[in-house]
């Protein structure tokens, strides 16, 4: 049997061959990289769901022992174990992570204590938690509450005082800061107005004395402006100064002092007493304040709805801007335009674009938009405004040109290939029954590839909505004061800065002076982002199927 | 038309053009409708057309047949000039379309082809409703008067006997139709514009026996108001529905006659073997 071996080897050759013509390690190996791209996936919004999710929830309070002898206080947010070296000695040894609030007094949040030197841990009862306007948490024990600085309740007593008070002293600062918001913001930009038409007309006389009967309704109303202004002023004086007569008296654990106006409570509640019930509604009124709340302390604490409604806002501008822009030059490229070099090249520019980094379209965006345009629209219909700029500033109008800018490849491509695919038939049935190429485009093309061209559109909206770098400077800011759609004429305010959850997510991550406390906002943020991308997605997708089976029906 | 479809004995024509017996007949004084004189036609390098010349009458059926790549759509496409679409086209020669010639350059397109109506091969409705689709026509040429659209709608859906199938579902997609249906939903598109002639590229290679049998009785009844210029790539068909065919090979003309001459009696060799299954 002298082939024997031989034959062997070309059995096993050829089982090998018979594998590699299969392909099935072509198989193996897309299935891997599709396993490990979805497990990537679902890791990542696991960390962000499970980080961002335990955010709102109201954890005991801790009462512990340190070595010296003083009690610590505080919920409990980390631990380590202990470290050890290759040799076996203690490199770190295990610690405990405690957020203590009362940053005014300790001037920290967080604080690391070895576990070795912690004993006798306990819950107790009576500990209060208090979420505050300013200062971030308070945790400890309630010893009363004065009224203009004179005690009208002790420790017994207090907690009821408090429940009842609270409320009333909130409302009485939220009408304060209403009145500072609404009616004086509205005084302010009246007396701007006739002072500006003062400014104008003055600029125009070159010197000479103004019309009287142009010059006193004006003064006038400056005068009484002026006046209600003052009014205003005191009214919310007074009310922020009555809403500040009740304090509550608390104490931490290791014997400090303060008062607090109840004024400045935003929620007070006693967690080691609450049942999982009663967690479950703070954690819920909590998310709620998230969503809806203004944000508080440089961003780290409240809520987000500015940053929401930023975003919402600016896709949506964006996708407004991006959709017909792309769409008629995706247009022009495929049915109008000689096929030849040049389209090729252009083709290939566009391509391109999608792959530019973002930042360069910031830069553009900036260049171009707001000091060109912008500073145009300054000078020719606000120049009396100048220097302060209007339009020559970033806003939310040139952060959404820039990201449709951005996107505008993406629905290009979408919307040639969703044209390339009507059947040729379909066209070819328009044209025979006489109707011009420019009827045929619009009556049977276009319908035809609109779930197409809204693919795309879906798309750059999921791009436009993530994207941070361009809108650092186009009109992204930390805090804006006013949202861009409001009551005050004329409403929708495409000049005016505002926020986007995307840099909200940089802002309370790595510039916030409290990153420890801000961490958890982080991922909530991150998920709300998410959050919205989807919904804002799932929108387009339901509308896009809506159409897709209005237009074809296709069953034959 | 004044003259009834099933009685062939009256009204033959007086000149020497001739319908063979028991296929219809073609209206009392067939004129002619379309005269095509020495016709070539090049895509890029390529020549599709040979030199062409024919006399197609009107009320009358005529059919092309040949075998794949004879040149007998290029030609049907020239009548209400489709092939403009395609890039590199030369045309030479002369296509008069009563009287007028079709290639001159000031002649309107889309009169044109509101004057020449085509049927596809594959069935091609718009993503529209029946009714949008068969209003379509109208609705390019401007017309908005809803009492005329509806008119028109029923009339060309009765044309195309559809109507029965179509009337209760008007708003329903043209794409929801059966095969058979979507193709004569487009013949009924096509004649909502009332064209003078209507050209069918393969009308029925997509459908089945029954849904074919239908669309030839269609254009039975059709050819009383209309011109039909078929091409088909069944021979069978063609001797069922048309009075005169004309046989193509190789993008030439190889013989033009009565549909009976031609598959009883042709004069040409080709011819012969074509129709009798020899070659093609």
């Amino acid at each position: 049997m002298s082939h024997s071996p031989l034959s062997q080897s070309t059995n096993a050759a050829r089982r090998i061959g018979q594998f590699l013509r299969r392909g099935d390690q072509f198989i193996w190996l897309s299935g891997g990289a599709m396993g490990l791209a979805a497990l990537l996936i679902v890791g990542l919004l696991g960390l962000v769901f499970v980080s961002g999710f335990t955010f709102f929830w109201p954890y005991n309070v801790v009462t512990a022992d340190r070595a010296d002898g003083t009690p610590v206080l505080g919920v409990i947010t980390n631990s380590q174990e202990e470290r050890l070296d290759p040799a076996g000695n203690v490199m770190k040894a295990a610690q405990t992570q405690f957020k203590v609030g009362a940053r005014e007094l300790y001037g920290f949040d967080f604080i690391w204590i070895k576990k070795a030197e912690l004993s006798n841990f306990r819950v107790d009862p009576e500990v209060i938690a208090f979420e505050r306007q300013e200062y971030g948490d308070f945790y400890g024990l309630l010893h009363g509450i004065e009224y203009k600085g004179k005690p009208v309740a002790d420790a017994a007593t207090a907690w009821a005082l408090l429940q009842e008070k609270r409320p009333e002293a909130r409302d009485l600062a939220a009408r304060a800061k209403k009145i500072q918001r609404d009616a004086i913001g509205e005084v302010n930009a009246e007396i701007q107005r006739a002072n500006l038409k003062l400014k104008v007309a003055r600029r125009k006389a070159a010197g000479a004395a103004l019309d009287p009967a142009f010059e006193n309704p004006l003064k006038e109303s400056l005068a009484r402006n002026q006046a209600r202004y003052e009014q205003l002023r005191l009214e919310a004086e007074a009310l922020s100064a009555q809403a500040e007569e009740y304090a509550a008296v608390v104490g931490t654990v290791d014997g400090q002092r303060k008062t607090v106006p109840l004024a400045a409570i935003v929620r007070a509640f006693r967690p080691n007493q609450m049942s999982k019930l009663e967690k479950l509604g703070m954690y819920f009124s909590r998310a709620a304040e998230f969503v809806y709340g203004e944000p508080r302390e440089s961003n780290t604490e409240g809520g987000v709805w500015p940053a929401i409604f930023g975003t919402v806002i600016m896709t949506l501008i964006m996708s407004i801007v991006v959709t017909p822009f792309g769409v008629v030059a995706a247009f022009y490229l495929r049915e109008y335009a000689k096929q030849g070099p040049f389209v090729r090249m252009v083709r290939i520019a566009i391509n391109n674009l999608a792959g530019v980094p973002s930042i360069v379209f910031g830069v553009f965006g900036l260049g171009f938009f707001v000091y060109f345009i912008g500073g145009g629209i300054d000078r020719m219909f606000f120049p009396d405004m100048l220097p302060t700029p209007t339009y020559g500033t970033g806003g939310i109008l040139w952060a959404s040109l820039t990201l449709a800018l951005l996107t505008v490849p993406v629905v290009i491509v979408a919307t040639e290939e969703s044209i390339a695919a009507v059947p040729r038939g379909t066209r070819e049935g328009s044209l025979a029954l006489g109707a011009s190429k420019f009827q045929t485009l619009v009556n049977v093309v276009l319908p035809a590839s609109v779930p197409g061209i809204l693919t795309g559109v879906i798309l750059a909206m999921a791009r436009g909505a993530g994207e941070v770098a361009p809108l650092m400077i186009t009109g992204v800011v930390k805090l804006a004061p006013e949202l861009p759609l409001d009551g005050h004429f004329p409403f929708f305010h495409l000049d005016r800065k505002f926020m986007h959850l995307g840099f909200h997510i940089y802002d309370v991550g790595f510039q916030s002076p409290n990153i420890e406390a801000a961490k958890p906002m982080v991922f909530t943020t991150t998920l709300l982002l998410i959050a919205i991308v989807v919904i804002l997605n799932l929108f387009a997708i339901r509308l896009r199927d809506h159409i897709r089976k209005k237009y074809q029906t296709g069953a034959f | 038309m004044d003259t009834p479809t099933q009685t062939p004995s009256s009204g033959r024509p007086a000149r020497s053009v001739t319908v063979p017996t028991g296929k219809g007949q073609s209206a009392p004084g067939a004129v002619t409708k379309i005269s095509v004189r020495d016709l070539s036609l090049h895509y890029g390098a390529k020549q599709a057309l040979f030199d062409i010349s024919m006399d197609i009458l009107g009320n009358q059926v005529t059919a092309f047949i040949g075998p794949s790549g004879c040149g007998k759509s290029t030609l049907l496409r020239c009548f209400n000039r489709m092939n403009d679409l395609v890039d590199g086209v030369k045309v030479r020669g002369s296509v008069m379309l009563s009287g007028q010639d079709i290639f001159a350059p000031d002649l309107d397109v889309i009169e044109l082809r509101k004057r020449v109506g085509m049927v596809f091969q594959k069935s091609n409705p718009f993503p529209k409703s029946i009714y949008e689709n068969v209003a379509y026509g109208l609705r390019v040429a401007g017309v908005t008067d809803k009492a005329v659209l509806d008119e028109t709608v029923e009339k060309s859906l009765r044309g195309a006997a559809l109507w029965d199938e179509a009337k209760d579902r008007l708003q329903e997609s043209g794409l929801g139709l059966s095969g058979g249906q979507q193709q004569r939903l487009c013949i009924a598109r096509a004649i909502a514009v009332q064209p003078d002639i209507i050209l069918m590229d393969e009308p029925c290679s997509a459908l089945d026996p029954i849904a074919t049998a239908k669309v030839e009785e269609l254009i039975h009844e059709l050819k009383s108001e209309y011109t039909i210029i078929i091409v088909t790539h069944s021979m069978q068909q063609a001797a069922r529905v048309s009075d005169k065919t004309a046989f193509f090979y190789l993008g030439k003309l190889i013989e033009y006659a009565d549909t009976q001459t031609v598959f009883m009696n042709p004069a040409n060799p080709q011819t012969e073997a074509y129709v009798s299954g020899r070659f093609g």
